[in-house]
């Protein structure tokens, strides 16, 4: 029996959403009957443009609500990851090293390439963590390494040979232009090139990376928006003992 | 004129102060004995060298780059005597270079004949910077009364300067009193500036002078029509300190963020590389009447905000220390802090006021830059939007001067239009409803605010003593400042450092100094 839903405003299934948007028009009229006439067009209905207004002559920004009768059968959806698979605490990820692995599981990461941002590998890595989530650096069974923002992947990877990383955590926030992309698949070519892709676990996170995008350029895992060190630790050792790595 | 609220101790802000002068003496002296490719580069540009090679190289590279076995005697001293020897003019001087003539191939005739003239090509190029000066005098004087206060500042970062333009104006005329046009990703770790207008960047735009110069007609444009002053902003920072300083004196910028140890830090620029930079690049900024923005927000970021608040006033007082010795007048002194604290700390949002306070009434001349949260914004824009405007609170409640609007969609993706347009729309509704609120609210003495304040103060005055037992570039090295370590023959540039010779010429400095009232100090 599929089951349907829709977005909810006040009542079951009656489709409500708010939009915002802007429109390269000049402010008036004319404007408003564009949007409401855009959002139609969407294929929404009952929609209400409650705000319009000035950004320059050229642009006006729009406040619209809407109702929507499409809807998907939640059966059907697969979400990024198992929902049902819950991260281990510090203590516990502690805990199964000591028990499973016997030794320090290696970490390295870096934002690497071009970008500057190293506030997502500090969030997972520094000791302070992100949010009360303690980061890498906190974890007694875990070395880790956090080489910071700007780092050539060459770098990163020679790094990692050299400290016998068993996970290497490759960070990009920056996505104009999909050089996230370029980079990431950069950094996975060059370990193949090596022939030592199976060598460490390597991970891609950043605020626009998807579980699905990582995956597919050849990472064993991508942690997006939300995520914490437990939930990166949590993978990294269970794949080791799944993997038999010691 | 800053009402004195907080109780704090004069002495303890004068004993910091006193530590800040020694603390920076050692590094001054070294500064003084030192150049690096790119002041020499600067030097060279405060001279009319322009243009670029037809693979890309600019004119002042090439110079430089010929005369690497010599530059302890400055650059200078050749390009004005291939100039005399050839009798060519300036811009015939800079296409040959670009097309491989190298001055470094014609034997110095008259030492002092090349120097006069080194001098009266820098005395043409100031005269530009002084008009331009007196240019943007005039119109504030003409248009005063007309800003915000504190000054609104908006960031383009579209990576094409002619959309840059739009969306600049767009913002302008929304009311955005400052633009900065923020540069493309790693521009701070190229050992050279780009050359004319582009239009691929990553994350931002190239600065380059002829994109200064389209953005500041473009601005200027806004400004006759709204009759406000517009505040252009670059990045006098990264491996090409003074020589975007010396572009933006040229085209008229009126701001540069540049901090004198941002580099070393968050950039792995070395530091001896770094201290040099920033010198000069502070001269050229204080003589052309520029504002500089200093990156205290940036410890916060990476260390706590709440715990190392005394970072962010430590840094303030070196920043101040290096800027006085440069020639800035405390006007011009825009240092940096930032409302980053955890939200979910009780009480945040009187401790993100007791040290904007603080940091008004320690600074009481200085047109404080205060940046908004970043580090704790989610993707919830509702929640974000509800922070911003805490921040816009605070930011008037204690007389800041140049605010960075926060954007609900941090942490998302570069500013969309309309995210700047509610950005100043509910920054303006904030600041209009609590326009006379600074001159309506105390703080009880023995309260959680006032002694907030003390507190930083006490462990800043504390943290500056133990620099100075250590040692400014030692503490960088053990990682004293934001928690990251610095070895000084570490980090990228250290190759463009020099010793000067004692036969050293830089006309442009020279002059620098005198106007500035330098002269002499050793």
């Amino acid at each position: 029996m599929a089951q349907i839903i829709r977005p909810y405003g006040d009542t079951m299934d009656d489709g409500k959403v708010q939009l915002s948007f802007t429109l390269p028009v000049p402010h008036g009229s004319r404007a408003m009957e564009a949007a409401r006439r855009i959002v139609l067009a969407w294929g929404f209905h009952d929609c209400e443009v409650v705000h319009a207004a000035p950004m320059s002559d050229e642009f006006t920004f729009f406040v619209v609500y809407a109702a929507t009768r499409h809807g998907i059968d939640w059966d059907t959806v697969e979400g990024d990851r198992d929902d049902s698979e819950k991260s281990m605490t510090m203590d516990e990820i502690n805990t199964f090293i000591r028990e499973k692995i016997g030794r320090k599981v290696v970490v390295v990461g870096a934002c690497t390439g071009f970008d500057a941002h190293t506030v997502g590998i500090d969030a997972i890595m520094n000791m302070k963590g992100y949010n009360h989530h303690y980061g890498l650096e906190r974890y007694e069974m875990i070395e880790a390494h956090n080489l910071g923002a700007q780092v050539p992947n060459e770098k990163l990877i020679e790094y990692a040979e050299a400290h016998n990383a068993d996970a290497i955590l490759v960070s990009q926030v920056v996505t104009q232009k999909d050089s996230h992309v370029h980079t990431l698949t950069e950094f996975i070519e060059l370990l193949e090139a090596k022939g030592e892709r199976g060598r460490f676990i390597c991970i891609a996170g950043g605020p626009r990376i998807s579980h699905k995008l990582a995956a597919k350029i050849g990472f064993d895992a991508g942690f997006g928006r939300g995520t914490y060190a437990e939930d990166v630790a949590t993978f990294i050792v269970r794949k080791m003992v799944q993997e038999g790595r010691r | 004129m800053i009402r004195n609220k907080l109780n704090l101790p004069q002495d303890k802000i004068e004993k910091a102060r006193e530590l800040a002068v020694r603390i920076c003496a050692p590094v001054l002296e070294f500064i003084e004995a030192h150049t690096t490719v790119t002041v020499e580069r600067a030097a060279l540009r405060l001279m009319g060298a322009d243009g670029a090679s037809p693979d890309g190289v600019p004119v002042p590279n090439l110079v430089v780059d010929s005369l690497r076995d010599r530059l302890g005697q400055g650059a200078a001293l050749w390009y004005a005597n291939a100039l005399m020897t050839k009798g060519w003019d300036i811009s015939e001087l800079n296409r040959q270079i670009a097309q491989g003539f190298n001055v470094a191939s014609i034997p110095l005739a008259d030492r002092n004949r090349a120097e006069e003239l080194a001098s009266e090509l820098v005395r043409r190029q100031l005269a530009r910077i002084d008009a331009n000066r007196a240019y943007r005098e005039a119109k504030q004087e003409e248009y005063k009364g007309h800003n915000h206060s504190p000054l609104l500042y908006l960031i383009v970062a579209t990576g094409n300067i002619y959309e840059d333009v739009k969306q600049a104006q767009a913002a302008a005329l929304r009311g955005a009193d400052v633009i900065a046009v923020i540069r493309t990703t790693a521009q701070s770790l190229l050992d050279y500036v780009p050359y004319g207008a582009t239009t691929e960047g990553f994350g931002g735009t190239y600065a380059t002078q002829e994109n200064f110069r389209i953005m500041r007609q473009a601005l200027d444009e806004v400004m006759e029509r709204e009759r406000r002053y517009i505040y252009q902003t670059n990045y006098a920072s990264g491996l090409c300190m003074p020589e975007i300083a010396a572009m933006g004196a040229l085209e008229r910028l009126d701001m540069m963020l540049n901090d004198s140890m941002y580099g070393i830090l968050f950039r792995d620029i070395n530091m001896y590389r770094t201290f040099v930079d920033q010198r000069f690049s502070r001269m050229i900024n204080a003589y052309s009447g520029i504002i500089i923005n200093t990156g205290e927000d940036n410890y916060l970021t990476t260390s706590d905000a709440f715990e190392k608040a005394y970072t962010v006033l430590a840094s303030q007082f070196l920043n101040e220390r290096f800027a006085y010795a440069a020639g800035l007048k405390p006007w011009q002194m825009g240092l940096g802090h930032a409302f980053e604290m955890d939200p979910s700390i009780k009480n945040s949002i009187l401790y993100e006021l007791a040290q904007a306070q603080m940091a008004r009434e320690i600074f009481p001349e200085h047109p404080l830059k205060y940046m908004p949260p970043t580090k704790h914004m989610s993707g919830d824009i509702f929640q974000g939007l509800v922070m911003d405007n805490m921040f816009n609170f605070v930011s008037k409640a204690t007389g800041q001067g140049i605010h960075l609007l926060g954007m609900l969609t941090e942490a998302i993706h570069t500013p969309f239009m309309m995210d700047r347009h509610i950005a100043v729309e509910t920054a303006l509704y904030v600041m209009n409803g609590i326009d006379a609120i600074m001159d309506e609210i105390e703080f009880r003495p023995d309260g959680l605010i006032v002694r907030r304040a003390q507190e930083v103060l006490d462990r800043t005055v504390k943290f500056l003593e133990e620099v100075e037992r250590i040692g400014l570039m030692e503490s960088i090295e053990k990682a004293m400042f934001a928690d990251i370590a610095r070895p000084r023959t570490g980090g990228k540039g250290m190759d463009g450092l020099v010793e000067k010779a004692p036969d050293y010429c830089n006309p442009a400095e020279k002059a620098l100094e005198s106007a500035l009232g330098l002269k002499g100090r050793k």
